[in-house]
């Protein structure tokens, strides 16, 4: 069983080969890079993401950087190196939050839907893929426009916003493979032998059609870190004081831009590069192996059996 | 999309445009209980502090407000059939007002934005494409990765900080309010009009406002071209017919590019189409970047003055827009690709 999860597991990098493995391998060092900031925050952070003076100490007001602050303070004495690993953890806690809400919605409705199919599942259809037609970050606008209204700009409601968009994909990914695999074989043997439509779902089709939530989770992750900082940058994510977020400090950034000062902006901006840049590595690293018309496999080595010393002798004998 | 039933053009036509209204029903449903089932009083929202409770409780029976939700609905979805979007709240102007007003600074700039997208894009796909794992391909692959990875307003501030300080460029607005005030409005679109008026300094201002923001929006898309056109050259290269090409002795050369680049282009109109949306969300952030005079920066402005109306009617008419083009790509794609309609 571990053999077989570890085998599954390492399956991305004993097929890809050179380039291929390369960016994968890059993408996961940036990604776990950016996860450690995260999880580490209070201990990697020299100053929390809203402390302006340390040890009776003010900071200095937009302080270019130097030995005290590494990437210099901001114009609300804020130290910038501090709040751009403190928006990792951000970005991390809204991302995560959302792809499990997508999962733990997405999922169940799509087994369902193609599942049953009917009037049920054409009208979750037009749903969804009206939604998914429309732009989503215009709709992720109009969600984080209403949901700050009512809950604040906290983490649950920017995660919420963001669950609304991606749904459809979930969804219909989820739909169309159940569509395809509850005619197969298996799951008419388990009709056959009296399992209710629960169980068939839950046991025998769940399994197979989970499978491409990985990458669509990856892909969806770079492209959620992206819209969680577009939000913050409209001033519809989180509010600084109550956690750094990169967006956010970008906008107030942008009105230091034209005197000069580059280091407010710069660092929380390289940050969503850099993790977004690392997702999207990861997740075409994968689509690269799961797509099998993109897929370039590694020549292995084979080694032919060698051949039986007798028929070698029988030969020579002639 | 119903692939099925005869081959003919005209036909095909039809059926995908009677998709497009219950597609439209449902975006402007979604919308409608987004904004208006949800708790939340619209009204006080938007100008609660600024009016008595006597002249906002007159607002909301002028605004239909104290009816049921379903006449509420009804009102929505018929006033949209004809072509009324509704007031804003807050400074109590006709939605359609507030588009044209400030439509043609956001056309002008999607324009521009797409031609250097395509302009820089599809050659880079090509070579990447067609030179697959070389030098060349993981240089420009990673340019499209990182021209995805970054966010509009970051590779704004980079541009704003690093070439328009050294250079001088404006980072503010679409033109100076001096070429404003000269140029005759006609098409009520700066960009045209100031080429109509055929005065060179304008045209240099306007030209000038634009390229920064143009280039901004414009490297966002850019990448998805290059990963779309470079995946397809991919696949044709492998497929029969170029190999039957190669069989017949034709050059190599002849072959990328009289069989496979061709082909590999087919998609890129859908794409071109889809990208639609990515340009509208694109936009939404450029435009507050810049300080442009778009929709997008517009509807930043109601949502932070909390104006539902405002916000309501200009999502409607993106909803809209977005669907029709959607339908005139669908068209002008099995136009190009006979395939499309069987």
């Amino acid at each position: 069983m571990m053999r077989g999860l570890l085998g599954g597991l390492a399956k991305p990098f004993t097929q890809t080969a050179g380039l291929a493995r390369w960016m994968l391998v890059a993408g996961l060092v940036l990604t776990a890079a950016f996860v450690v900031m995260a999880v580490f925050a209070p201990w990697v952070a020299p100053y929390g993401f809203a402390q302006s003076a340390a040890d009776g100490a003010r900071f200095p007001k937009a302080g270019p950087p130097g030995a005290d602050h590494w990437f210099g303070t901001d114009r609300l004495f804020f130290d910038v190196l501090s709040r751009t690993i403190w928006g990792a953890r951000t970005a991390l806690e809204v991302v995560v939050l959302s792809i499990l809400f997508c999962v733990a919605i997405g999922v169940p409705l799509g087994l369902i839907s193609g599942y049953h199919g009917g009037w049920l599942d054409r009208i979750l259809v037009l749903v969804m893929d009206a939604v998914f037609a429309f732009p989503s970050f215009l709709l992720a606008i109009v969600f984080s426009f209403l949901l700050t209204n009512l809950l604040g700009g906290s983490v649950i409601a920017v995660a919420l916003s963001l669950t609304a968009i991606y749904i459809p994909q979930y969804f219909r990914v989820v739909r169309n493979t159940t569509v395809s695999a509850k005619e197969a074989t298996y799951v008419e043997a388990a009709r056959a032998m009296g399992a209710s439509d629960g169980v068939i779902m839950r046991r025998y089709l769940f399994g197979n059609v989970v499978q491409s939530v990985p990458v669509l989770g990856t892909l969806n992750a770079a492209d959620a870190i992206l819209t969680l900082a577009g939000l913050g940058f409209l001033g519809l994510g989180i509010q600084s004081t109550d956690a750094a977020e990169w967006g956010h400090d970008l906008n107030r950034a942008l009105a230091d831009a034209g005197s000069g000062i580059w280091w407010t902006g710069l660092f929380p901006g390289l940050a969503i590069v850099l993790l977004v840049t690392g997702l999207t590595l990861v997740g075409e690293g994968l689509n690269e192996t799961l797509n099998p018309t993109l897929r370039r496999r590694r020549l292995l080595p084979v080694v032919m059996p060698a051949r039986a010393e007798t028929t070698i002798t029988g030969e020579e004998q002639q | 999309m119903s692939r099925a039933g005869s081959g003919s053009l005209p036909r095909y036509i039809l059926q995908r445009a009677v998709l497009v209204i219950p597609m439209i029903w449902v975006i402007l449903t979604l919308v409608f209980v987004v904004l208006r089932v949800a708790p939340g009083d619209p009204v006080s929202a938007a100008l609660g502090g600024k009016l008595d409770q006597q002249a906002l409780d007159q607002r909301r029976e002028a605004l239909g407000f104290n009816r049921p939700l379903i006449a509420q609905y009804w009102d929505y979805l018929s006033s949209v059939v004809r072509f009324d979007f509704g007031t804003t709240f807050s400074d109590n102007q006709p939605v359609l007002h507030v588009i044209r007003d400030n439509g043609g600074a956001t056309l002008s700039l999607t324009l521009a934005a797409f031609l250097i997208a395509l302009l820089v894009g599809i050659p880079l796909g090509l070579v990447a494409g067609r030179y697959r794992d070389s030098a060349a391909d993981v240089v420009i692959r990673l340019f499209g990765i990182l021209t995805y990875a970054a966010p509009i307003f970051f590779v704004g501030f980079l541009l704003q900080v690093y070439v328009a300080k050294p250079l001088g460029l404006p980072t503010s607005g679409a033109a100076s309010p001096i070429t404003v005030f000269t140029v005759k409005p006609v098409t009520h679109i700066l960009l045209f009009d100031v080429f109509l008026s055929g005065n060179g300094t304008a045209i240099e201002d306007v030209l000038k406002h634009l390229l920064l923001p143009a280039v901004t929006l414009g490297l966002l898309i850019c990448g998805v071209f290059i990963r779309l056109v470079r995946v397809n050259i991919l696949q044709t290269m492998q497929s029969d017919y170029v190999e039957a090409a190669e069989a017949r002795g034709i050059d190599r050369g002849k072959v990328t590019w009289r069989h496979a680049f061709r082909n590999a282009l087919v998609p890129v109109i859908t794409v071109i189409g889809l990208q639609f949306a990515l340009l509208l969300g694109g936009a939404v952030l450029t435009e507050s970047t810049f300080n442009w005079p778009g929709l997008g920066q517009k509807l930043v402005v109601y949502i932070n003055d909390r104006d539902y109306g405002a916000v309501q009617g200009i999502v409607t008419i993106f909803a809209i827009a977005v669907v029709l083009i959607s339908l005139l790509v669908d068209i002008v794609n099995a136009l190009v690709d006979p395939r499309v309609r069987y």
